[in-house]
Order: C-alpha cells, then structure tokens, then sequence
C-alpha cells in the first residue's frame, strides 16, 4: 500500500491564528478518508492546501510519494486531484457535456469543440460509476444530486484520481444521499482515493474507511471507521463529552397562537410553491416542518414575517391569535411578539461588520429600553451583551469592539438566538435551520435554550432539514412536500417514535420524498 | 487594529503613489517636478492669500464631500452633489436678491441658507423618488438631473434674471453677505475665505454624530452594509435612500452659501466650477467618513488652486489628470486593501 496523499508537519497560520499546526497525516490510495471536525477546525484549510488554493506555511505534500509545491489548482488538477465544492461550479445555462468540456478544452480558440466524443466519454464513464446523466441536457433543469454527478463526471473525464469531496450531503434528500454513497464506493472501488470532508457523524460511519478527527487546527486522531462509534468520535471533536440527545421534558400545550390555514403562495412567474398549507402551532410546543429544502419553506417563512418578494400572490390565512400576519412589514410583525431566526444567518441576520454588541441590538435597536438621546444607552447595552454573552455561552474578547465575522458560525449563531429569544413579549418564535453550519458544542447550547423557550410557553414553529433535530426537539411534526403539509405525526405519536429514531427518520422520510 | 491601520495607510500610499506618478508625468512634459511641487506649495500653505484661497475650496468641498458620503454609507452613488450644489447656488442668489433691503443680517443670512439647502435636498430627493419608486439607477439619475440644473440655471439666468449686458444675477441685498475673514481678523489678505468656512467643520462633525452615534445612523449603516439583513431586522431600506439623499442634497446646496453668499454675492454661470464631482472624489478618498473628509477636502482643496497657480509652468490639463489618477489610485488601493485582510 502507497500513500496517494501525505502530509508531513504542516502548518498554515493567517496572522496570529493557526488554522493547521503541524498536521502529519497519510491518505491510503483507494481508500474514502473522511476528515470530521467542528467548524472552525482546520478541515477547509487542510484541504485547499492539498487542492493547491492555499500554501502551507510549513511543512510538505507528497503525491505519490513526490513532494510537490502547488501554486495554484490548475498544478493540483494536473497532478491528478480533484475537488467538487460544496457550491457547485456549473454554468445553468450550458448543457451537462459544455460544462464538462469547459476549461478541458484542448483546441485553439476558435477551433471546433469536438462535443461528439467528450459525450462518448461522458457516457462511458457514466456508466462504468453508475452516474446517469443525460449530457445533453441543460444544467439548470437537473436536480441537485445531478448537478453533483456532473460535477463528479467532470473529474472522472479530466483523470482526477484523488477526489476531494467538500460537505458534499448538505444538499442532498436522503435518497440523493444514498446514491452519493454507492458512487463512493464504485469510486473506491475502481481505485480511486477520496477525501470526504463533513461534520455529518453518522454518514463518515456508513461510507468512510477510515477516519481523521480535526480539532483545533490538530490532527487528534486517525482510525478505522470500524473500530470507533458515534459518542467517541463527537467527544474527539468537541474535547469532552457530548450530549447528541436533547432532554426534552413533555410538554404542556396552551391555546392556539399560530393558525395557518388554506395558505396558497404564487410566485411573479406563477409558480406554485404552496398548495393549502393547513396547521396550528400551540402555545408551549415546537411544531417541527420536516421537509426537503425547496418544498415551500422558504415561501412559508416569507409570508410569516412580511418578507414575500413583490408580485408574489398570497391567498388564505396565517393568524397569530387571530390577527393576520400577511401584508405586515417585519417591523409591524415583530411587534405583536414574533421572532425570528433566518435560515441564512450571514445575509439575513446579522451585519457582520457590526460588533458583537451592536449584534445583539440589530433588530431590536427599536425598543426603547435600549434608546437614550438620539443613540442608544451604551450601560444598558453593555449589561445587555455581557448578560447573554454569559447566559449562552459565547466566546469573544471584546464585545463591544469585535466585529462579527471575526466569530466562528456556532457563536454567531449563539448571538441570534440569544436576541431572538429573549425580546420581550414573544408569542411566536420562528426557527429556520437553527443549527445549520454550527459545531456540535454549540447544538447542544442552543437545543437547551430551545426547549427552555418552550417550557416559558413560547409557540415555536422549527423549520429544519435535520430531521434528528426535527424529532429531538419537536412536540408535533408536520411533514412538508410540495407544499403541503402531507402528513401530521400528533404529540403521542412523536414521543413514542422518538425512541426508535431510526425507524422514525424512515417513515418520515417516506412522507416527505 | 489591523483594519484601523489599514484604513490610515490606504489612503495614504494612494496619495504618495499619486504623487509619484503625477512626477513623473510632469517630468515627462518636460518640467522639473521638485520645482512645481516648490511653487505649489508657496502659493498655497505658503502664503496668507493662498491659504486663503484653499481655505475657501476647502469650505465647499466638504460639504459636496459630505453630499456624497451619506448615501455612499447606504450604497447610494450620488454624482449628482455638482447639480444640488448649483440649485443651491441660485436659490441662495435669487433669495438673498428677492429679499427686502430692511432685512436683518441674521435673517437674511438664514433664509439664504436655509432656501440653498432646501433647493439641493429637493433635487437629491428627486433621484431618491425615482429610485424608490420607480427603480431608475441613482448614477443615472443624478447625472441627468445635473445636466438639467444647468440647463433650468441656465435658461433662467439668460432669458429672465440677469442684469442686462452680463451674465450674472443681480447682487443680493448687503444684509445677505456672510463677511470675509480679512475683513473680520485681517487675516488671509484679499482671499475669498469667508466666515462661512465655520459651517464646514460643523457640518462634519454633525454627520459624524449622525452616522456613527444615532440610531438612525445605526439603520443607515446596516443598510448600506447587508441590505437584506436590514430587512429582516424591520429597518425600512427606502426610507434611508430618501433621507441620505436629501439631507446629502441639503449638504451641497450648503455648499453654495460659501461661494454666493460669501464671496461673489450673485449667480453667474459656471460659478461651481465641477466642484460637485471633486466631491466624490473627495469623499471615496476619505472612505466617505465624515471626519476624514476634513483631511481630503483639503488636499483637493491644494490641489485645485494650487493646479491654478503654477499654471504657467504646466498647464491646467496636468493637474486634471493627477487629480483623476489620485481617485483611481484610491479605489484601487483600497480594493487591494480588502483582499489583503481576507
């Protein structure tokens, strides 16, 4: 056996911060090598050194046993090594065999490009992988775990022999999912070495060979994805021991706060995106959406909090104890008691040239417990920040000087929550993706503050597509297709299943694909 | 600390760059460069009429500047600062002219002032509407609407208002007049540095509080820093761009009071002399902050009148040019700059 990949004592420092230090590590051809760790661990960087983005501070790779000194991917691609991003690099516009042929050209500028046999390649290796894809199709008609496969057959056709593969199931539906494994295998199997990157345990221990943990910018172990479980690999990677179970106390439902019923939602285009979504959330339980991204989430969430894009057309009824929250501006709804937390947390809840502090005033910068003079009262806010700083566990220097985007996504998460939650006289707290992009540590902190809502009688609508988080935390849980709500799994029923959550993962997946 | 120093040496090495290509570029045409620098510099900080004089395009500068630096924090490009300057000018010439002689000098002062802020905000205000409401670019709207203060100033200049046989309004009434320094201190010989050049500073200053101690500063910043985070946070983004451009709009047609009210004491055409685009200069030098616009306002300010005098050692044409290679020197290196601190 030969290393396809080693890496000896290499470090990369930006400043003062270390992202890898020291890093020795040896990736076995045709193996799938997953790389876990929390956010913030090193994993990206580790990587686009070896994909040759980055340059390593210290240290040498070896490919193949050669040492080698990329200055850009372009020396990585030739060199056999392949990444496919986590944000897929295809142009919508062209057809699956352009975009694989574009910059593997081979002719002159205003040469014939010879699309006939990149489609005779194409369909062999389609083949051969088990990657179906029509080349002639356009890019943007295909579905997400399409697009994947071209980005996949892109590699093959340029001979990449080592594949990068960056978070590569965030996007995927279960089912997408399991195809993306069994073309992992093929992968391996044909020799090929992949390098998996994800903070997803479960899936490092269905498809990994073998398994790296990152903490910290370190390498903390290396192992056989048979000979370690689940809590040990999150302890490894939180550096102590980790609840991956919320405890979540029965809870005792109020009256009705939120009522959705018969809502219709169409685009400019007249695209349909909800079909007469029906559903009431109570005060103190979660109502979990369980769902695939792109089922009418994002349309729900829009028409909750007065965010529908113009020329949107919104017909039936979303009340919150009984008064309607549709044609409300933000400012108006969010002072008869909802909160929010967006789902894209840097775009839409947060300014992340803003300071810690002045984060936690965004949004609420109109209540006047906050004001003085024509600013704000800068005690206040000081007592304020250092209060939930403490209270949800958040980890930066100087609050009142550091900027935002200086913060790990765990603790910027943190910080919208921690506003979120505690504005003052919330009926209704709206949960979008609370978790997304946050390392275990945080999850816990947050599922905590979660529940801790709920017991104080909050109606919590979770819109979430972990379905582990959905059923953790959730009281009820609708499942969300196509814009409705297909099936509903009452209060009994979720906390019965729970305990199976294998088996319940499988039957809600059924309702929503 | 990083970003702090960052945010000091950009500007910096873009002007020392600047000054080493606008060398070499005087070298080129045959001059010697120490020489023009020399003579700059005498004529300008170096005497009491030329501090005067940048003293006095200092005063409008900043104000433009400012003009362009609030909707700058929203994402709003306002060329238009050299049209709301103009407006002004008129307003305050036809006002302080219109006014009764009897008038108080506090009074009259006022109104002046008060109807040129009043004309630049209303004509900022106007490429804000159709922004807001109908989508029109605001780079696009403020340049058409600068041709068309020049040509309604015009228009009415020539065929209604000008005293027969010249090309400007009738004077304003005495009580109008903002006094010059010389006349007051004895300072500054003959320059046109008026007492108006106190407003400058203040102007500043009270758009610093506005930008980075108010709330409304607070909602304006967000805005122009992560659009749709400001929406979701309940802040009303259309709101801002008609605020920041009027009270941008407000600023220039201040401007104004310094050249009509304090120095030529009537409208004549072309009396703005562009100021209104060396104001977007001046801002994008200082990062459109409000306190650092004191510091290019006055470079420009050399720079303008100093272009002037050493005019017969190289032409006007020179310092055009080292003046628009300073602003893209500028832009670049502050473009450099972000990419550094990735």
């Amino acid at each position: 056996m030969s290393a396809a990949v080693r890496l000896t004592g290499i470090s990369k420092r930006f400043g003062n911060f270390a992202a890898n230090s020291n890093i020795s590590l040896s990736i076995e051809e045709g193996f799938i090598h997953a790389l876990v760790g929390e956010n913030g661990a090193g994993k990206s960087t580790l990587t686009k050194i070896i994909y040759g983005m980055v340059q390593p501070s210290e240290g040498v790779v070896y490919i193949r046993g050669n040492a080698v000194h990329f200055t850009s991917p372009r020396d990585a691609i030739s060199a056999g090594i392949g990444m496919v991003h986590q944000h897929f690099m295809l142009i919508p516009t062209l057809s699956v065999a352009e975009n694989i042929i574009l910059g593997n050209e081979h002719v002159g500028l205003f040469q014939h490009l010879s699309l006939k046999q990149m489609k005779v390649l194409i369909e062999k290796h389609a083949r051969d992988f088990g990657l179906t894809v029509d080349p002639d199709s356009m890019v943007e008609n295909l579905s997400v775990g399409e697009e994947q496969r071209v980005e996949i057959l892109k590699l093959l056709v340029r001979n990449a022999s080592i594949m990068i593969f960056d978070e590569p199931t965030a996007v995927l539906t279960p089912s997408e999912t399991e195809h993306l494994f069994a073309t992992l295998r093929t992968l391996r199997d044909k020799g090929k070495t992949i390098i998996l990157i994800t903070h997803k345990l479960d899936e490092v221990l269905t498809v990994a060979d073998t398994i790296s943990v990152m903490r910290k910018g370190e390498i903390i172990g290396t192992m056989p994805a048979t000979s370690v479980t689940k809590p040990e690999l999150a302890r490894m990677m939180v550096g102590r021991s980790v609840l991956l179970r919320v405890t979540n106390p029965p809870p005792t439902p109020g009256k009705t706060i939120l009522n959705i019923s018969k809502l219709s939602f169409s685009s400019l285009k007249g695209e349909k995106s909800l079909h007469n979504l029906t559903f009431n959330v109570k005060a103190g339980e979660i109502y979990g959406i369980a769902g695939v991204e792109g089922n009418g989430q994002l349309e729900l969430l829009q028409a909750l909090y007065g965010m529908a894009p113009a020329g949107a057309v919104i017909s039936g009824e979303a009340s919150l104890m009984g008064a309607s929250l549709i044609g409300k501006t933000p400012a108006e709804i969010t002072l008869m008691g909802v909160s929010l937390t967006p789902e894209n947390r840097q775009r839409h809840a947060v300014v992340l040239d803003y300071t810690v502090s002045e984060n936690l005033l965004f949004g609420r910068h109109r209540e006047r417990s906050f004001h003085r003079g024509i600013g704000f009262d800068r005690k206040e806010l000081n007592r304020y920040s250092e209060q939930m700083i403490a209270d949800y566990d958040i980890k930066c220097s100087s609050p009142a000087s550091q900027p935002l985007g200086s913060l790990s996504g765990g603790n910027q998460q943190k910080i919208v929550l921690a506003r979120e939650l505690n504005r003052p006289n919330i009926s209704l707290l709206i949960l979008a993706q609370p978790t997304r992009g946050v390392d275990i540590g945080a999850i816990e902190t947050i599922h905590n503050k979660i529940i801790e809502a709920r017991q104080k009688g909050m109606a919590i609508l979770l819109v979430s597509s972990e379905l582990e988080e959905i059923i953790a935390l959730s009281t009820r849980i609708g499942a969300l297709f196509k814009g409705s709500i297909v099936h509903e799994f009452t209060e009994e029923e979720v906390a019965r299943k729970r305990n199976s959550e294998y088996e319940f993962k499988k039957e809600i997946g059924l309702h929503i694909t | 600390m990083n970003r702090k120093i960052a945010q000091f040496l950009i500007p910096v090495l873009s002007i020392l760059s600047a000054l080493v290509v606008s060398s070499l570029i005087i070298f080129i045409a045959g001059r010697d460069p120490f020489m023009i620098f020399q003579k700059m510099f005498q004529a300008t900080l170096g005497s009491a009429y030329g501090t005067g004089q940048v003293l006095f395009r200092m005063t409008t500068l900043i104000l433009v500047g400012l003009a362009v630096a609030l909707p700058f924090q929203v994402r709003l490009v306002n060329i238009g600062a050299d049209g709301q300057l103009q407006m002004g000018a008129f307003a305050a010439a036809m006002t302080g002219a219109l006014l009764p002689a009897s008038l108080s000098s506090f009074s009259a002062v006022s109104l002046c002032i008060f109807s040129a802020m009043g004309a630049g905000a209303c004509w900022a205000l106007l490429a804000g509407v159709l922004k807001v409401r109908f989508g029109v670019n605001e780079v696009i709207a403020t340049i058409m609407l600068n041709f068309i203060a020049q040509g309604i100033t015009g228009y009415l200049l020539t065929y209604h208002f000008a005293v027969p046989s010249t090309v400007h309004t009738p004077p304003i009434i005495d009580a109008a007049f903002i006094p010059s320094v010389n006349a007051i201190t004895g300072l500054l010989a003959k320059s046109p540095a008026n007492l108006s050049a106190l407003l400058s500073p203040c102007a500043a200053l009270l758009f610093w509080v506005i930008l980075y101690k108010s709330r409304f500063g607070f909602e304006i910043r967000a805005t122009g820093l992560q659009p749709e985070a400001a929406r979701y946070g309940g802040i009303n983004a259309n709101r801002h761009t008609l605020s920041a451009m009027s009270i941008g709009g407000a600023a220039a047609g201040l401007g104004a009071a310094n050249i009509v009210l304090g120095y030529k004491h009537y409208y004549e055409s072309g009396m703005t002399g562009g100021m209104g685009f060396t104001g977007i200069a001046v801002a994008l030098l200082a990062g459109a902050h409000p306190l650092w616009i004191l510091c290019s306002a006055l470079f420009f300010g050399i720079l303008e009148y100093g272009g002037l005098t050493v005019n017969a050692y190289i032409p006007k044409d020179i310092f055009m040019m080292i003046e628009a290679i300073t602003i893209l020197l500028v832009i670049s290196f502050s473009a450099l700059g972000r990419r550094i601190q990735l």
